[in-house]
């Protein structure tokens, strides 16, 4: 480092470091802000992860429906979903629909044979009373057909299934539990798809495969495009009401942020102009005898300009830091759910705090290299 | 040819005649002591021979350049290569050391030197305290800095605003001291003042009344 250089640095760091109380009050402002701005750009882009998670429990947003005259079985729907991000994929729900007779009642029933385990997965907000079926001769009614044929668990159902001019099949089945969703889930009688394939001794054929993905509506898309270009017989859907109202929380709750984002960048530009508009003020007399030594207004100006930077640097690394542990807290808090700390935001807040800074330099440098130096070494 | 010339100088604020019409040579290697009442005009001719301000009329010469129309920048140019400004009120910067303050001179007129800071702080016995903060010297310590520091870039011309103004009178005999070594070796001297005492200590004393010249004195009993 040659000796000017050297000389600027030690007058920048002594000013710092022998006027604390002054400068920490700058450099609180802008740490202050950092930490605002690190913490809520880490919630900014980690909201669409937690938010998706949280979504995740009102249901599946993407379905898979068997296209012309192809019928859809377990495995073309696992090679489209092969096509998506595992890490991605929070459950995969397979359906089949048939309807069938309960003897006793001589009424007619939609069942639905499915996967219960991944049910619980794409379903979360389905209320069992009781339990999930765990065998092959166990079913979940509705609470709708239960009223309806006076069911509970423990119940044991004969249910027939009579193919197109086929031979009529009818097996037992005990009631598991009883489904409460408020929807017309309450209307079906749930039974696994190897129950369906014994009750109807026909392979499983698959009607509709409901896919959870914890992923933005515009990757979604991207998803659609790549199983439609499959072309195996399956068409990809969005399950627009979920999809939607998802995209359109997050990108409010996405607009919030960054408002107050610059909000709070507003107010530590403010706070900061502020402070060096006072240190300016207190050392008028300092600055009238730099220039009366022979400084130029652009010394000058550069002087304030790194001292203010060098305040962006130290208060961008504590922000960048208090930021992360702020983020943290917000995110165990409100999402539970903890953040990981992308290195990436450290530059990004040191140089967005040195840039504050030195913005927030300008007018108090307007000010400084208006001193008269002749009539402040007079002590006007 | 005369290191600097006041040539029909006015300073004009309003109805204001600060200076008026006010002619002034001094020589290389010259001592000359600025005198007069408060408002009789001594700090506006200070500010205009140390080229922080202009005449409203007239002419200053700088060794032999007309300086009195020159741009901010360019004043501010000649103030840091020819000029060393030393003041009543010392003036450091309070949070660097001795040396450093020196050191802030030669910073905006070339290259920081410590060793040479160091010199200059010796040449004034202050070598010892060079690593104090102007909060820890004494007022006459302070001045002695601040004659170090208008030395350090070897100036045409030194001008002091009242140097001994808030000095003891053991602190004001090192300053003069001082003065009259920096005259024997042959550096300019202007010395504003009120002090008939520093007056005396000069080669020529200009005696300024409501901005005019009212007259000039050469001491006779002028000791080097």
């Amino acid at each position: 480092m040659n000796k000017k250089r050297k000389m600027l640095l030690k007058m920048v760091t002594a000013s710092l470091l022998r006027r604390r109380s002054r400068m920490l009050i700058a450099l609180l402002s802008i740490a202050v802000g950092a930490t605002i701005l690190s913490g809520l750009v880490t919630i900014y882009y980690d909201v669409p992860r937690q938010m998706g998670a949280q979504f995740r429990n009102y249901g599946a947003n993407m379905i898979l429906v068997p296209s012309g005259e192809k019928t859809m079985t377990l495995e073309s729907a696992q090679e489209c979903i092969d096509l998506i991000s595992p890490d991605n994929v929070v459950g995969a729900s397979p359906y089949r629909y048939i309807n069938v007779e309960m003897n006793s009642r001589q009424r007619i029933f939609v069942a639905a044979g499915t996967d219960f385990e991944q049910v619980q997965s794409t379903s979360p907000y389905f209320i069992v009373d009781g339990e999930y079926p765990s065998g092959e001769r166990q079913v979940l009614v509705g609470k709708e057909t239960a009223d309806l044929i006076g069911a509970r668990t423990g119940s044991v159902l004969e249910l027939s299934y009579k193919p197109e001019g086929g031979k009529r099949n009818t097996l037992k089945f005990t009631v598991s539990g009883i489904l409460d969703t408020g929807g017309d889930e309450e209307t079906y009688i749930f039974m696994t798809l190897k129950a369906m394939s014994d009750l109807t001794t026909e392979e499983t054929t698959l009607d509709v495969m409901e896919l959870s993905i914890s992923s933005a509506e515009d990757e979604l898309e991207n998803y659609i495009t790549q199983i439609d270009e499959m072309d195996n017989g399956i068409s990809a859907r969005l399950v627009k009401r979920v999809t939607k109202s998802e995209a359109s929380v997050l990108s409010k709750l996405q607009s919030l942020v960054l408002l107050v984002t610059v909000v709070v960048l507003l107010l530590t530009m403010i706070c900061v102009c502020t402070t060096m508009m006072a240190v300016v003020s207190e050392r008028r007399k300092e600055i009238g005898l730099r220039k009366a030594l022979g400084a130029s207004d652009n010394s000058i100006r550069k002087e304030f300009l790194y001292e203010g930077m060098f305040l962006g640097l130290l208060g961008g690394i504590l922000g960048t830091v208090l930021g992360f542990a702020f983020a943290q807290i917000v995110s165990v808090n409100v999402f539970e759910s903890s953040i990981t700390f992308q290195p990436l935001l450290l530059p990004v807040t040191v140089i967005a705090s040195m840039l504050i800074a030195a913005l927030s330099c300008m007018i108090p440098i307007k000010n400084a290299i208006a001193i008269d130096p002749a009539l402040v070494l007079k002590g006007e | 040819m005369s290191l600097l010339e006041l040539k029909n100088i006015s300073k004009i604020y309003g109805e204001l005649h600060a200076l008026d019409n006010v002619n002034i040579r001094v020589e290389k290697g010259e001592w000359v002591a600025i005198m007069g009442p408060s408002g009789s005009g001594k700090s506006t001719m200070m500010n205009i021979i140390g080229c922080m301000d202009k005449p409203t009329v007239g002419e200053v010469y700088l060794d032999g350049a007309d300086i009195s129309k020159e741009s901010g920048k360019k004043l501010t140019e000649i103030r840091r290569d020819k000029i060393g400004l030393i003041f009543q009120q010392f003036h450091m910067v309070n949070y660097l050391t001795a040396v450093e303050n020196i050191m802030v001179a030669q910073y905006y007129h070339s290259i920081p030197d410590e060793e040479e800071a160091l010199e200059a702080l010796e040449r004034v016995g202050l070598k010892d305290r060079a690593r104090h903060l102007p909060s820890q010297l004494s007022g006459g310590e302070q001045q002695r800095v601040c004659v170090a520091r208008a030395l350090i870039n070897h100036p045409e011309l030194i001008l002091a605003d009242e140097p001994t103004g808030n000095l003891d009178e053991a602190n004001e005999n090192i300053v003069l001291d001082l003065f009259r070594q920096l005259h024997r070796e042959g550096t300019t001297l202007v010395v504003v003042t009120h002090d008939p005492e520093v007056a005396e200590a000069a080669q020529r004393t200009i005696v300024l009344k409501n901005g005019h010249v009212a007259k000039e004195i050469i001491n006779e009993n002028f000791q080097d």
